[in-house]
C-alpha cells in the first residue's frame, strides 16, 4: 500500500500543526494541514485519510478551560464524522492540547485538569510504555519527551480507572528514567493520577498523549545532546540524527503498509 | 441577563496555590480552604434550552459543574465539591468597562456556535472570578488579599461577607462601556499665548467640561510651526489633525533625539553613529574577505538584506530564506499594568515580524526585564495625595513575567532567549524588552519578499481586532515622564488568539498568493501612524473613519484614528484581490474591513461620514517637524559606585554570595514556564546541562530541513553607565558578541540590534552620556564587523512621584543599552553548551584578566580570539564553552562545573592578563574572556589553533563534588562543593 494520508487539524490557536505534519512526513506518511472551518465546510473530507492528528497548541487561549471551546466546535459540527472515523480501521492521535480536546469529544475517557503547581510547565519527562494493544506504541518500551502544558493532570473516576487498567488503556506513565536522573527531576510533572501521561482507546487506535513526540524527532532536540555528542565523538561513533519520538509516527505509518 | 458559575467537582489546584499565596501575605491569619469559581455574565436573554446548553458548553462534566444558583438563591451557601461551604468572604474580580476580556470573548463565541444564542450588537459575555475564602478573617485582612489579586487600573474587586451573601448573594455587574461624549470633531485655536500653547502640548486638547484629553507631547516650537501651517491655509486645525501631528512627530515614532542635530553632529547620532556603522561594515564585507582559519566555511560577506527601513531588520539565512529580528520596549504600560504591558509588548513585537516585507513568520520570542529588587518593600505614589500607589517591586516582577508567559505560549512561538537584570534605578519604571525573530522565503511568486509594493488605488484594509478607547495616547505618553497625569487608558491587554488567527491566515495562506501588496503593523499611534506611514509609498491616502469597526459605539473620530487597540494590521490590497482575501479571512474567523484607499495626491485625508476631519499635506505630516538643536554637557563621571572586593585568604563566602545574588543566580523559573520547544526547533536551550544552568545564548534550527542554526545572545552593563557610558556600550557589544560566540557563532556572521533606554533625555548631561554610548556603538560595531540591522529607543524612563511620607522624589533608570546579537551557523550540531562534559577534560581560559574598574574592550584582539574559537568549534575541539560575564571568572567557572555536575581543580598560576591581586583574578569583569573545556587528546590541536593569543590551561575537570581554586602560591583560595554551589545558585528564585 502507498503512504497513508494524514489529516492534521489546525485553527483557533492550534500551533503544532507544521511540526506534526513534518513528523508524519519523515515517517513516510503524506500530511495535509486542514483548518477546522474547512473541515466543517467539507464534512466528508476525513474519509479520504487514514490518520487524524489533533496537534498541540493553545486553542482559544485555553480561555474556558483547555481544549473546551475547540472541542465544543468539533462536537457541534463534526461529532458524527469523528465517531465514524474512529469506528473504521483508522488511527487518531491527540497531542497535548489535542489530547485535551479528544477527552472532551468523548473519544477518549477521563479529563485533564490544572497541574498541581497551577502553572504552565515546560520540561522533559521519561515515560514507561505499558503493554498495550496500540499500534502507535508497538515495540516501544520507554521514551523521553518534552511537555508544555498548564492542564495536564489526568483525572478519572475510580471505575473508569479500573476499566482503563483492565483494558490496558493506560499506555504511558511518567517514571524516573534517563532524563529525570540526568536533570534531577521528579518523574510526575503535574500530579497526574497514577502518573498517567498517555492513554488509548480500548482498541488502541486512538492515542492521547500529554508529552510531545514531535518535539523529540531529532537528536539535537534532546536536552543532553551536547553531552551525548562528546561521548559519541570520543567513542569514534557517528552522531545519530533522530530521536525516539519519531518512532510513534513511524508506527502509525507502518500500520497501513 | 444570566450568570453562570463554573466550579470544580474535584480538588482544584488553583485554590490550593492561592491559599499558599494568601498565607504568605498574612502569616498570622487563620486561613481555611480557598475555592475558585469562574463566572460568566451573559448579557442576553436565553431560553431554558439555551441556558442548559450553555452550562454544558462551559463546564467539563467530569471535573466541573455549571450553575446559576449562586446568584439566585439568597440565604443559602454556595456549593463547591458538591457540598455547601461556610466561607468567610467572597472576592469577585472582574474587568472594568472596555478592558479586553479574552475569556468572555471566547465564551461568547462558543455560546453563539453551540447554543445558537444570537447576541445583538453591544451584547457580550463578561468573565470574572469569585474566590470563596474560608477561615476567620477580618475586613482588613480580606482587603489586603483583594489588593494582591487585582489591579485597580483594569479590574474591580467586590468583597462580599458571608452575612451579606445570605441576604443578596452576589450582585452581578456588567462592565459595559457607556460613552457620553458625542462623536464630534472640534477645532483648536492655536493663535494663543506661548504659555497657553505650552500647556496645550503638555496636557492636551481641552474637552467641553474643561478636562484635558492627555498629553500631545508637542513642544512650543512644534506648535508654532503647526500654527503657521494652518494660518497659511487660513483655517484652524481640527482635533484630529492636531492629534495626528502629535502622534507622527512624537519621540516614540520619529525618534527625535536620535534624529535631530546634537552638538557638532549635524545629522544626529542615529545617522552618524548607528546607520553609518552598518553602511561602513556592509561596504567592507563586500570588499575584503574576512579573516579565516584553514577549515573555516566561506565567509558570508554582506549578509544584510533589509536594515532600518522596515518593521524588523533582515539578514540572509540560506539560499531560500531570510531571518528578521526586532526588539521593542514596553516600559510605561508595564509600570502601570505589568501583565498587560508585558503581554502587549510581546504580542506587539510579533506584529513587527508579521509587518516585515510581506510578512515574516514569528519563530522565536526574546524578552528582557530590568527590575528593582523584588524584596524592595518601599512604597511609591504617583500623586501627592498618596491615592495612586505604584505596584510593589514584586508585583511588577510577577506581572511582567506572566505577561510574556501568556503572550508567547498562547501564540505558539518558542520563547527561548532572555535576561532579567536588577538595579534600584528601575523601581519607578521597569524596562520590559520584547523581541521576535522571523522567517520569510526570499521570494514569493518570484518577487523579493522584503519589498512592499503598494500602488495608488490599492485599498486600505484593516485586519484583526476592533477599535476601542484602549491605548489612547500610548505613543505620546511613552515620550513623557510617568507621573499622576499618565492616562490609565494607555493600558491595554493583549489578545494572542485573535492575533494568532490572522497571523496564520496572512503568513501561511494569503502571503503565498500575494493577496496584498503591502502590510504594516498597527501599533503606537494606531491607524494614524500605520496608514500615515504606508501612504508615503503611494504618496497619499483617503480614509473613511466611519467604516472602522468599533468595540462599542460613541468614539470620536480622533479616538478612532489614534487608538492603539491591539491585534490589528493594515494591508494595501489591490482591488481585484479583495474578494479572495475577504473570503479567506472570513473562513479563518478574522474580521477585515476596507477603510479607504491609497492615492497619489500628496495628501493624507480622513473623512468621517462625509465630513473631512483631516486634510494634511503628506510632506508636512512627515517632514514638517522643526529640528531641534540639542546640546550636550560633559560632567565628571561618577566613580564612587564601583564596589571593591577586599583581599582575603579565602573567597568561598564571596563566591557563594555572588552565585545567589540577584543578577547571577539561576532563573529556571522562567525557562520552565516559557515554552521553548514549540515549533520543534530548539537546539541549545535556555537552561543547560544536568544542573540546568541559565544560559547566555541559545541555538535554534528554524528550517527543519536545513542543518543551519540561528544563535541568539545579548549583553548589557547599566551598572557602568554613570561612570563611563562609552565603555558601558563597548562592554555591551563585546558581551553580546562573546555570548553568541561561546555557543558557536561566527563573529563574521553576526548582526546586532540596539535598544537605548535612557532617562531625562532633555538633560544635557544625559545627552552627553547618550552621545558617548552611540559613539562606542559605531567604533565597536565597525571594529568587530557586526552591523546593526534594527534598533529602538525609549528616552524618558523617569518616575516622578512621592514617597510614603509625602516627600516628592524622582527615580531615573541608569542609562541602559541592550545589545542583541543574532548569528547564523552552518551546522546546528556544531554548537556548544556551557556544561563541562567529561571528567579529565582540561579547563582553559581564553583572553586576559586585568585589574580594571570599568573594563575596556580591545576589539581587534577579541575578534581574532572569537574567530579562532569558531574554527575550533567547527573542528569539534570544544566540549563546553561559557562566556565570562557578570561577577567575573568565578561564577563562569562554577556554572560550567555545576552544569556538568562535576568538580574541578584550578590554578591561577598561568592566568593571563595584568591582574595584580587574587580578588581581581577571581572577580574582575574584564571583557573578551571565555572558559572552555576540551578533551585531553585535543590539547595540541587546540593550542596550535590559538598560538600567539592569550590563552592558558587552568586545570582539570574532576569527578569529585569539589571545586578548588589555588592561587599562585598554590594555596586553595576557593574550596567548595559543587552540590552546595548549585543549591546556592538556585536559592534566590526557588519559590518564584
Amino acid at each position: 500500500m502507498k503512504s497513508p494520508k494524514v489529516l492534521i487539524l489546525s485553527g483557533y490557536g492550534i500551533n503544532c500543526e507544521e511540526e506534526t505534519a513534518l513528523a508524519f512526513e519523515l515517517a513516510g506518511g503524506e500530511s495535509e494541514i486542514v483548518h477546522i472551518n474547512d473541515l466543517i465546510e467539507n464534512k466528508n473530507k476525513p474519509q479520504r485519510y487514514q490518520i487524524l492528528a489533533i496537534p498541540g497548541g493553545f486553542s482559544y487561549g485555553d480561555d474556558i478551560g483547555s481544549g473546551r471551546a475547540y472541542a465544543n466546535k468539533l462536537n457541534n459540527h463534526l461529532k458524527h464524522k469523528l465517531l465514524e472515523f474512529a469506528r473504521k480501521d483508522k488511527l487518531i492521535i491527540g497531542i497535548c492540547n489535542g489530547f485535551q480536546i479528544l477527552t472532551q469529544t468523548g473519544l477518549l475517557p477521563g479529563a485533564l485538569t490544572n497541574n498541581t503547581n497551577a502553572r504552565y510547565t515546560v520540561r522533559w519527562v521519561d515515560l514507561k510504555i505499558n503493554k498495550s494493544p496500540s499500534p502507535w506504541l508497538r515495540g516501544i518500551k520507554s521514551l523521553s519527551l518534552p511537555i508544555a502544558h498548564g492542564e495536564g493532570k489526568f483525572m478519572a473516576s475510580a471505575d473508569v480507572i479500573e476499566t482503563l487498567k483492565r483494558q490496558k488503556q493506560i499506555a504511558g506513565v511518567y517514571y524516573k528514567g534517563d532524563i529525570c536522573r540526568y536533570q534531577n527531576l521528579t518523574p510526575n510533572p503535574n500530579g497526574s493520577t497514577l502518573d498517567v501521561a498517555m492513554i488509548t482507546s480500548a482498541d488502541g487506535k486512538i492515542l492521547g498523549t500529554m508529552p510531545h513526540p514531535e518535539r523529540a524527532m531529532f537528536f539535537t532536540q534532546l536536552p543532553h545532546w551536547p553531552l551525548l555528542k562528546e561521548k559519541y565523538l570520543r567513542a569514534g561513533k557517528p552522531l545519530p540524527r533522530e530521536a525516539q519520538g519519531l518512532k510513534i509516527f513511524k508506527n502509525a505509518v507502518e500500520y497501513f503498509k | 441577563m444570566h450568570r453562570l458559575y463554573v466550579t470544580y467537582t474535584i480538588p482544584d489546584a488553583r485554590g490550593q496555590i492561592k491559599k499558599k499565596q494568601f498565607q504568605s501575605l498574612l502569616p498570622k491569619a487563620k486561613l481555611g480552604a480557598v475555592y475558585v469559581a469562574d463566572c460568566y455574565t451573559i448579557d442576553s436573554k436565553l431560553n431554558k434550552q439555551q441556558l442548559e446548553k450553555a452550562k454544558q458548553l462551559l463546564a467539563n462534566p467530569l471535573t466541573q459543574q455549571a450553575s446559576t444558583s449562586l446568584s439566585q438563591q439568597a440565604g443559602t451557601s454556595p456549593q463547591v465539591l458538591g457540598r455547601k461551604i461556610m466561607f468567610s468572604y467572597a472576592i469577585e474580580i472582574g474587568f472594568l468597562p472596555g478592558v479586553t476580556d479574552n475569556v468572555g470573548n471566547t465564551a461568547k463565541e462558543t455560546l453563539t456556535d453551540g447554543a445558537r444564542i444570537k447576541f445583538k450588537p453591544g451584547q457580550n459575555v463578561y468573565s470574572s472570578q469569585v474566590l470563596f475564602i474560608l477561615g476567620g478573617l477580618n475586613r482588613g485582612q480580606i482587603q489586603k488579599i483583594a489588593n494582591s489579586l487585582y489591579n485597580p487600573l483594569i479590574q474591580k474587586a467586590t468583597i462580599t461577607s458571608f452575612d451579606e451573601f445570605q441576604k443578596h448573594a452576589l450582585v452581578p455587574a456588567i462592565p459595559k462601556v457607556k460613552l457620553t461624549t458625542s462623536a464630534k470633531v472640534s477645532k483648536v485655536d492655536l493663535n494663543v499665548s506661548d504659555d497657553e500653547l505650552t500647556k496645550l502640548g503638555k496636557l492636551g486638547i481641552p474637552n467641553k467640561d474643561g478636562s484635558k484629553r492627555g498629553p500631545l507631547a508637542l513642544s512650543l516650537d512644534d506648535l508654532k510651526v503647526i500654527r503657521d501651517y494652518f494660518n497659511k491655509l487660513g483655517r484652524k486645525p481640527t482635533d484630529v489633525e492636531l492629534e495626528t501631528l502629535a502622534q507622527t512627530w512624537s519621540e516614540h515614532c520619529k525618534h527625535t533625539i536620535f534624529a535631530d542635530p546634537m552638538d557638532e553632529l549635524k545629522n544626529g547620532i542615529y545617522k552618524t553613529y548607528i546607520k553609518a556603522a552598518t553602511e561602513a561594515i556592509r561596504k567592507q564585507k563586500r570588499r575584503v574577505p574576512s579573516f579565516r582559519g584553514d577549515s573555516s566555511p566561506k565567509p558570508p560577506g554582506d549578509f544584510c538584506v533589509s536594515v532600518f527601513t522596515d518593521n524588523s531588520g533582515a539578514i540572509e539565512f540560506n539560499k531560500e530564506y531570510l531571518i528578521t529580528h526586532k526588539v521593542e520596549t514596553h516600559n510605561t504600560p508595564s509600570a502601570l499594568d505589568p501583565f498587560g504591558g508585558s503581554v502587549t509588548g510581546i504580542v506587539g513585537v510579533n506584529r513587527d515580524c508579521l509587518g516585515f516585507g510581506l510578512g515574516a513568520k514569528p519563530i522565536i520570542n526574546v524578552y528582557g526585564f530590568c527590575l528593582a529588587d523584588p524584596e524592595d518593600k518601599s512604597k511609591l505614589y504617583r500623586d501627592k495625595e498618596l491615592k495612586q500607589p505604584m505596584l510593589s517591586a514584586r508585583r511588577i516582577l510577577d506581572g511582567v513575567v506572566s505577561g510574556i508567559n501568556s503572550g508567547g505560549n498562547q501564540s505558539g512561538i518558542p520563547t527561548n532567549m532572555g535576561f532579567m537584570y536588577f538595579n534600584d534605578g528601575y523601581r519607578g519604571k521597569p524596562l520590559v524588552f520584547a523581541g521576535t525573530v522571523g522567517l520569510i522565503p526570499k521570494k514569493i511568486k518570484d518577487k523579493p519578499s522584503h519589498i512592499k509594493q503598494a500602488k495608488p488605488g490599492d485599498l486600505i484594509v484593516m485586519v484583526g481586532g476592533r477599535v476601542g478607547l484602549d491605548g489612547i495616547h500610548g505613543a505620546t505618553f511613552s515620550s513623557e515622564t510617568l507621573d499622576s497625569h499618565s492616562p490609565a487608558t494607555a493600558v491595554q491587554i493583549g489578545d494572542p488568539i485573535t492575533q494568532k488567527k490572522f497571523s496564520d491566515a496572512l503568513v501561511k495562506e494569503a502571503r503565498g498568493q500575494r493577496l496584498y501588496s503591502s502590510i504594516t503593523d498597527c501599533g503606537a499611534g494606531g491607524l494614524s501612524s500605520a496608514v500615515g506611514e504606508m501612504a508615503l509609498a503611494t504618496n497619499g491616502c483617503l480614509v473613511n473613519l466611519e467604516k472602522v469597526p468599533l468595540k462599542y459605539p460613541g468614539l470620536s473620530p480622533w479616538q478612532i484614528w489614534i487608538s492603539e487597540s491591539q491585534e490589528r494590521m493594515v494591508l494595501a490590497v489591490p482591488r481585484q484581490k479583495l474578494a479572495k482575501l475577504q473570503k479567506l479571512m472570513k473562513k479563518r474567523g478574522v474580521e477585515t474591513t476596507v477603510i479607504g484607499k491609497f492615492t497619489n495626491d500628496k495628501k493624507c485625508a480622513v473623512k468621517f461620514n462625509s465630513q473631512t476631519v483631516l486634510d494634511l499635506d503628506l510632506d508636512f505630516l512627515h517632514n514638517g517637524r522643526p529640528r531641534k538643536i540639542q546640546n550636550t554637557k560633559y560632567k565628571i563621571q561618577d566613580k564612587k559606585n564601583v564596589p571593591k572586593i577586599p583581599n582575603k585568604k579565602n573567597y568561598n563566602d564571596h563566591a557563594l554570595k555572588l552565585l545567589s545574588s540577584l543578577n547571577i543566580s539561576g532563573r529556571d523559573f522562567l525557562a520552565t514556564q516559557y515554552d521553548h520547544e514549540v515549533q520543534s526547533t530548539s537546539v541549545l536551550k535556555p537552561i543547560q546541562g544536568s544542573g540546568r544552568i541559565t544560559a547566555d545564548a541559545t541555538v535554534t534550527r528554524p528550517v527543519l530541513t536545513s542543518k543551519k542554526g540561528v544563535v541568539l545572545a545579548c549583553g548589557l552593563w547599566p551598572e557602568f553607565s554613570e561612570t563611563d557610558a562609552y565603555n558601558m556600550a563597548a562592554c555591551a557589544i563585546d558581551t553580546a558578541i562573546r555570548n553568541a560566540v561561546a555557543a558557536g557563532a561566527d563573529v563574521d556572521y553576526l548582526a546586532l540590534l540596539d535598544n537605548f533606554c535612557w532617562s531625562s533625555s532633555d538633560d544635557p548631561h544625559r545627552l552627553w552620556q547618550l552621545k558617548q554610548a552611540a559613539r562606542a556603538c559605531f567604533d565597536y560595531a565597525t571594529s568587530f564587523g557586526t552591523p546593526f540591522i534594527s534598533g529602538k529607543d525609549s528616552m524618558f524612563n523617569d518616575f516622578k512621584g512621592y514617597r510614603a511620607d509625602g516627600k516628592p522624589l524622582k527615580i531615573s533608570i541608569p542609562p541602559t543599552l541592550l545589545i542583541s546579537a543574532m548569528g547564523v551557523v552552518p551546522n546546528a550540531n556544531k554548537t556548544v553548551s556551557l556544561d563541562a562534559k567529561i571528567p579529565g577534560d582540561l579547563i582553559y581560559i581564553l583572553g586576559d584578566t586585568n585589574s580594571e574598574i570599568i573594563p575596556t574592550v580591545d576589539a581587534a584582539k577579541n575578534y581574532k580570539l572569537y574567530k579562532t574559537l569558531f574554527n575550533a568549534v567547527q573542528q569539534d575541539l570544544i566540549a563546553s564553552s561559557i562566556s565570562v560575564t557578570r561577577g567575573g571568572l568565578v561564577p563562569a567557572l562554577i556554572k560550567t562545573l555545576m552544569g556538568g555536575g562535576l568538580g574541578g581543580e584550578i590554578s591561577l598560576n598561568d592566568l593571563p592578563g595584568n591582574w595584580k591581586v587574587n580578588a581581581d583574578a577571581l572577580f574582575s569583569e574584564s571583557q573578551g574572556r571565555l572558559i572552555v573545556t576540551i578533551a585531553k587528546k585535543n590539547r595540541e590541536k587546540f593550542e596550535s589553533l590559538f598560538f600567539g593569543q592569550s590563552i592558558a590551561a587552568l586545570g582539570t575537570v574532576t569527578k569529585k563534588d569539589k571545586i578548588i581554586v589555588k592561587d599562585k602560591a598554590d594555596k586553595a583560595i576557593i574550596d567548595i562543593k559543587t552540590s552546595i554551589a548549585l543549591k546556592t545558585y538556585k536559592q534566590k528564585f526557588k519559590d518564584y
